[in-house]
């Protein structure tokens, strides 16, 4: 079977991933994933996952097109260069 | 594992453009088959190599000269060992099973590197191949951590290092030899004149790197010769500092600071990477009766993985 290892390299930082060990079972998953990703104290804690059970998404599809929930939804740059225009406020390079 | 934005490679073409621009994949995404092939072969030949690679230090744990230099050596050989557990892992995802890599190893079908088929006569070539060799391989291994394979390029990054502590081990002993008698002194330089032609063809002929496959697929970011003078450029001032000559009266840093030589054996290369090294054959012998004398492990445990 195949586990996924994610490590944490210290108290306080994501989990990341790390690589994949192949054991027998949960134990045999438990030791060798100690010894390719904590011998040498590199991780302060580890999660150990059965590879069946990461569901995994790729397919981002807006179909709304709802840009409010993106940066490029707020085209501030032209804006705030039209309103200092009328405003009389554009640096002298702008005018 | 994400997937690389909407131009997802599908062709071969576009696959291309997008690895040379700098993009990489996963495991999950769609690869050409050209493209998968040389990764299995590349990748499995490393992980070979880390395998075999114990075999010539394995032959000094018993000999080594003091507790502290058994102990460390044993931990480089788990961590090589490691290494190649964690590379098998990266081939296997790709399609080859472990299994299958083990076999053709042992069959002479898939090679391993040429420096892990000499033997080591003294414990000068302990320390050498830790140094000289473990540093020639580091030059190799750090211009995998931008490989177009993630996950390659990800387990890259924890075997560079471990790596360096065995550069750090190999420079302990040879400086302790070197401070030592004149007899341990000429140990170490004996040891640099017999690995120094094996180290010279380690980084393979000086192909062009725009027509090295490995590098047009972006699965290494450099070309052979590329490798060869940064090993030339970091090694041999440290070689030459420790009062130690280099068996190659060609060998000068030229005015434009490219390093000259004289031409490596490249059929000595040739001959030693498809068996014919003085060691490839009792290396493989131990390596077929370890997996014989194995054997009933793996018959009790993986059954339970059913």
């Amino acid at each position: 079977m195949i586990y996924e290892v994610f490590r944490q390299e210290r108290k306080g930082q994501p989990f990341q991933h790390a690589g994949s060990v192949e054991a027998a079972d949960d134990h045999f998953a438990d030791v060798y994933a100690r010894e390719q990703y904590g011998r040498r104290g590199e991780s302060s804690g580890l999660w150990i996952v059965p590879r069946s059970a990461v569901t995994e998404i790729h397919d981002f599809v807006d179909e709304l097109n709802r840009n409010y929930h993106r940066v490029d939804g707020y085209p501030l740059k032209e804006k705030l260069k039209e309103a200092r225009e009328r405003a009389g406020t554009a640096a002298p390079r702008d005018r | 594992m994400t997937q690389p934005t909407a131009s997802s490679p599908s062709r071969e073409q576009e696959f291309l453009e997008y690895v040379q621009s700098g993009g990489q994949v996963e495991a999950t995404d769609e690869l050409p088959d050209d493209y998968r092939a040389k990764l299995i072969k590349f990748i499995e030949m490393h992980g070979n190599s880390e395998l075999m690679g114990v075999l010539p230090e394995r032959e000094w744990i018993l000999r080594a000269p003091t507790l502290q230099r058994k102990l460390a050596l044993t931990a480089k050989v788990q961590d090589e060992v490691g290494h190649s557990q964690l590379i098998y892992r990266v081939v296997e995802d790709l399609g080859k099973p472990r299994e299958q890599c083990l076999d053709d190893l042992i069959s002479g079908k898939s090679k391993f590197h040429n420096v892990f088929h000499y033997p080591t006569k003294t414990w000068g070539d302990v320390g050498v191949i830790a140094w000289l060799v473990d540093a020639a391989a580091i030059i190799s291994q750090k211009a995998l951590l931008k490989c177009s394979y993630a996950p390659y390029a990800r387990i890259m990054k924890k075997i560079c290092w471990e790596e360096s502590f065995h550069i750090l081990h190999g420079r302990d002993v040879i400086l302790t030899l070197i401070n030592g008698t004149d007899d341990q002194r000429e140990l170490v330089q004996d040891a640099v004149n017999r690995w120094w032609g094996p180290l010279m063809q380690f980084h393979g002929n000086p192909i062009a790197k725009e027509e090295d496959p490995m590098y047009i697929w972006r699965i290494k970011s450099q070309g052979n010769e590329e490798a060869r003078q940064q090993f030339l450029d970091g090694y041999v001032p440290q070689i030459w500092e420790l009062g130690l000559t280099v068996p190659d009266p060609k060998l000068r840093k030229s005015d434009d600071g490219a390093w000259e030589y004289s031409e490596p054996d490249w059929d000595e290369l040739k001959s030693v990477v498809t068996g014919h090294g003085p060691k490839s054959q009792d290396r493989l012998d131990l390596r077929r009766a370890a997996r014989e004398n194995s054997a009933w492990v793996r018959q009790v445990v993986l059954p339970q993985a059913a």
